[in-house]
């Protein structure tokens, strides 16, 4: 049971962000410039950040909707099983190792980042504009989680209902759509 | 020494918000229907600026805490010790008792959204705080945990000069977050 009253047939993040919507399009937008738009690191990489700060936080409705998302880009659905596991042996390339470090690192505190993670990353070819976006992805869902868990929206058990929002996150990004969640509860 | 190549002379944020304007646009808009815009909230802006300070302070962001510690001085209309106080235990402080109640939610949201718990909850309704009192304090500590990490995650600069966040907290204050940062002189 949620801690305040929110639609039930949104659970989540869903029913927060129909529940104020004068917040929810600006952390849409910044949602959707940072996973959706123009990086040199792949939707399914920053797809992969969100997964591993939201596991590292323990949000169980991020870590199941951004592995569902991650999936929904990359061929192999292990990997986003992997990085949760353990980063270092993860079949990600080096840089996104550095990167995923960081990010976990992020989601604990930002103080917890070190130059020597920034110098492992750039040794790898991290350029200023992925380290700047890793960081702030990794902010952004230690919002995300917070948000999810502190008001304790529903979390749904059902594996496919990750399927069908990842699903969502995949063919019409973050930002505001009609009929957005159509078909999500079922 | 910042851990990317930032604009010189804005600290903090404001580095961040001069090098990457397409991220700080909904960033700033959302801080100024949070925290700012009188008419969003039954929470006044001096008490919602009051939970990211106190939320900033526990995250030890020296950056942040300063500088909504010099916002919340100036929407309280000068009442230093207020934002001491409730840097210090928001359960002692001048604040009202459904205030300290949602300082508490904002605490919890600080360590992890788990901590909250159903107790948290019903001390603040017992103390009036209506659903959206309470959406609204979990989503202003959540949102400085962003902020926090943005800011300290880059390593960016911290001035030591309190001059410098009392006239940052005086512009916001006044000028809310919509208005271009003005530069500093790095010392």
């Amino acid at each position: 049971m949620p801690y305040i009253q929110l639609n039930e047939n949104l659970p989540g993040i869903t029913g927060l962000l129909d529940y104020r919507l004068d917040t929810a399009l600006p952390i849409r937008q910044l949602t959707h410039i940072l996973l959706r738009g123009e990086s040199t690191l792949t939707e399914g990489e920053r797809e992969l950040i969100a997964t591993v700060v939201s596991h590292g936080n323990e949000c169980q409705f991020c870590t199941a909707a951004h592995t569902a998302a991650a999936n929904a880009y990359l061929p192999d659905p292990s990997v986003a099983e992997q990085v949760k596991t353990d980063i270092t042996t993860a079949a990600v390339s080096e840089k996104m190792k550095a990167l995923l470090t960081i990010a976990k690192a992020v989601g604990k505190s930002g103080r917890l980042v070190t130059s020597e993670m920034v110098e492992a990353a750039r040794k790898q070819g991290a350029s200023d504009r992925e380290l700047h976006d890793t960081v702030l992805i990794a902010a952004l869902f230690s919002l995300y989680n917070r948000y999810v868990d502190g008001l304790a929206s529903v979390t749904p058990n059902e594996p496919a209902f990750y399927d069908r929002l990842g699903s969502i996150l995949q063919k019409k990004g973050y930002l505001p759509s009609e009929d957005r969640y159509a078909g999500l509860v079922q | 020494m910042p851990y990317i190549a930032l604009p010189e002379g804005f600290p903090g944020i404001r580095s961040l918000f001069m090098y990457s304007p397409d991220t700080a646009k909904p960033l700033n808009d959302l801080v100024q229907t949070l925290l700012y815009d009188p008419t969003t909230s039954t929470l006044t802006p001096g008490e919602r600026e009051l939970i990211a300070t106190y939320t900033s302070s526990l995250n030890e962001c020296k950056y942040c805490a300063n500088t909504h510690g010099a916002i919340a001085r100036y929407q309280l209309d000068g009442d230093g010790d207020v934002v001491k106080g409730v840097i210090k235990d928001p359960a002692t402080a001048n604040i009202s008792s459904k205030l300290k109640t949602l300082m508490n939610i904002a605490a919890k949201v600080q360590q992890s959204g788990r901590s909250v718990t159903p107790e948290d909850i019903d001390a603040a309704r017992k103390q009036g705080a209506t659903d959206k009192e309470i959406h609204d304090a979990v989503l202003i500590a959540a949102t400085f945990c962003l902020f926090n990490r943005y800011v300290d995650g880059l390593g960016t600069w911290a001035p030591d000069d309190p001059a410098v966040y009392d006239a940052i907290g005086k512009q916001r204050a006044s000028e809310g977050y919509l208005t271009k940062p003005f530069k500093i002189a790095q010392q």
